[in-house]
């Protein structure tokens, strides 16, 4: 497959499997947000879901697969970004990239051993198995996720790194979505700037979205 | 004024290189940036001493062959213009200016801050063209172009490949000068027709000689004395997926 060799035919894979997550991660925010309205909530929420087979055996190849793809030609293109400048300038001044940017692999990196330990906790269910949704029920039968996430978060060491990961997603968002538009084409003069400041403004709520849930139970408001 | 000049020095190819300190002495405001280089070489040639070797030709802004890091910037500070209409009333007296050749893996040092720049012309030679065949000449508006196209079309043909984009890109990458050459004739109806084969020749070309991919961090526009835009690698992209769908569809009615 040339297309799968070529510079451009990469950064398009790169873009539409972390468009394909973004999808995701949007979604799953919106799901979680049940939480704040209490264990009931969450735990019909979570029945339902697992209920709809067809949906779960569909997306899951589909977010596999993007993983997948996104993480190795992401690996494979900054390594030969970085073969390309061997040298560095005594003195650097970067005028148009951000932090953000320029730290993509670290952010992404970050994020995939976050995937990995995210989905040991809540899909798994193997680091804390006394509190596994699938051995716990609440009054109606269903597995307690609830009372999982919040004996979880309670512990604020983890807390932390849901929320250090989370930060690094908002980062890694706010380069991302603005290049995923250019990858894709989508882009002119014109609205270049605009989505570059409400890509970055999506990551932050995003992110923010996100870190609410440990913070709300960390500060006691959400107990179980 | 006077300023400390620091300046990449590297007697060959293979040598290794490193920043050396020079004074310059009495600079007028009004000498550009490579005029006060001029004297500064003078001072070196009378004292018996090799003189910094610099690229430079047109010294109005049009050739592209000027080619200076100062200060971390390539052309320097000022926006939109070449290092030869960099003028000396931009610094003041007691400046310290760091003076440093185009890096990327693709433009090897010759000598000083002078680099081999043949990949950019080894990308133009895989497809930055339009064939054509001899004959007579054609009329001058014998193929009608609409204003809006011509404008797109001469904002992408103002590149001068000078190279300003490699240099700054984190990336070492190509992807502006590039794109700049296939958006330039894609948008003209006689570049319109090899447009397909021309992205995928010249990207491919482009990695082959060693530049980096694009990571739309921007760098490069910011630097650009013709201020090219960036808009242009999104038409690069657009074109790059149409020639792979036409390319698709072909091998499968094959
Ligand atoms: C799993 C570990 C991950 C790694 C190793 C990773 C790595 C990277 C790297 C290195 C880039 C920049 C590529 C370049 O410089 O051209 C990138 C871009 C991007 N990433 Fe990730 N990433 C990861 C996870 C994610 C996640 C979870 C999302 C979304 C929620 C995401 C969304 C994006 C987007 C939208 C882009 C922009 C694509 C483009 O440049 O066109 N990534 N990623
Ligand atoms: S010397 Fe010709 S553009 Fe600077």
């Amino acid at each position: 497959m040339r297309f799968l060799k070529s510079m451009v035919g990469r950064k398009v894979v790169m873009a539409v499997s972390g468009l394909v997550m973004l999808l995701f991660v949007i979604a799953h925010l919106l799901g979680n947000t049940t939480i704040f309205a209490g264990s009931d909530s969450l735990n019909s929420y979570a029945e339902k879901l697992h209920d709809l087979a067809l949906l779960i055996w569909t997306y899951r190849p589909i977010m596999i697969a993007a993983v997948f793809l996104h993480v190795f030609f992401g690996i494979q293109l900054t390594a030969e970004n970085y073969k390309a400048k061997p040298d560095s300038y005594a003195i650097r001044k970067s005028l148009n990239s951000t932090f953000a940017g320029r730290s993509m692999i670290w952010t992404g990196v970050l994020l995939g051993v976050f995937i990995i330990y995210h989905l040991l906790q809540f899909t798994f269910q193997v680091t804390d198995p006394a509190i596994s949704a699938d051995r716990n029920f609440d009054v109606f039968g269903r597995p307690d996720v609830f009372h999982m996430v919040v004996r979880t978060f309670r512990r604020s060491a983890v807390a932390l790194v849901y929320i250090g990961s989370m930060i690094a997603l908002a980062f890694h968002l706010s380069h991302g979505i603005q290049s995923f538009i250019q990858t894709l084409g989508l882009n002119n003069e014109k609205t270049l700037p605009f989505f570059q400041k409400y890509g970055t403004l999506v990551a932050v709520i995003i992110s923010a979205g996100f870190i609410s849930i440990p913070v709300v139970i960390l500060a006691g408001i959400l107990k179980g | 004024m006077n300023l400390t000049l620091y300046i990449w020095r590297q007697k060959g190819p293979d040598e290794t290189g490193k920043m050396e300190r020079h004074d310059a002495r009495d600079v007028s405001r009004d000498m550009s940036f490579l005029e006060m280089l001029d004297v500064v070489n003078e001072g070196l040639v009378k004292n018996g001493k090799e003189p910094v070797a610099f690229d430079h030709d047109c010294r109005e802004g049009i050739c592209g062959m000027c080619s200076l890091v100062v200060n971390g910037v390539p052309h320097g500070r000022k926006e939109k213009t070449t290092v030869c209409q960099l003028h000396m009333r931009h610094f003041k007296d007691g400046d310290a200016i760091y003076i440093e050749p185009w890096r990327a893996r693709a433009f090897p040092v010759i000598k000083d801050l002078i680099v081999d720049r043949s990949a950019m012309e080894r990308i133009m030679y895989s497809g930055g063209y339009i064939s054509v065949h001899t004959g007579g000449v054609p009329d001058g508006n014998a193929v009608l172009i609409s204003k809006e196209d011509a404008e797109t079309a001469m904002d992408a043909a103002e590149c001068i490949g000078c190279g300003a984009c490699i240099a700054a890109c984190p990336n070492g990458s190509a992807m502006l000068f590039t794109a700049a050459k296939v958006s330039h004739l894609a948008t003209l109806p006689q570049g319109r027709i090899e447009a397909a084969v021309r992205v995928c020749a010249m990207t491919e070309a482009m990695a082959g000689q060693g530049f980096g991919n694009c990571s739309n961090h921007y760098e490069c526009e910011a630097v650009c004395p013709k201020g090219i835009s960036v808009k242009f690698i999104a038409k690069l992209n657009r074109e790059f997926m149409r020639a792979a769908f036409i390319k698709w569809k072909r091998e499968r009615n094959d």
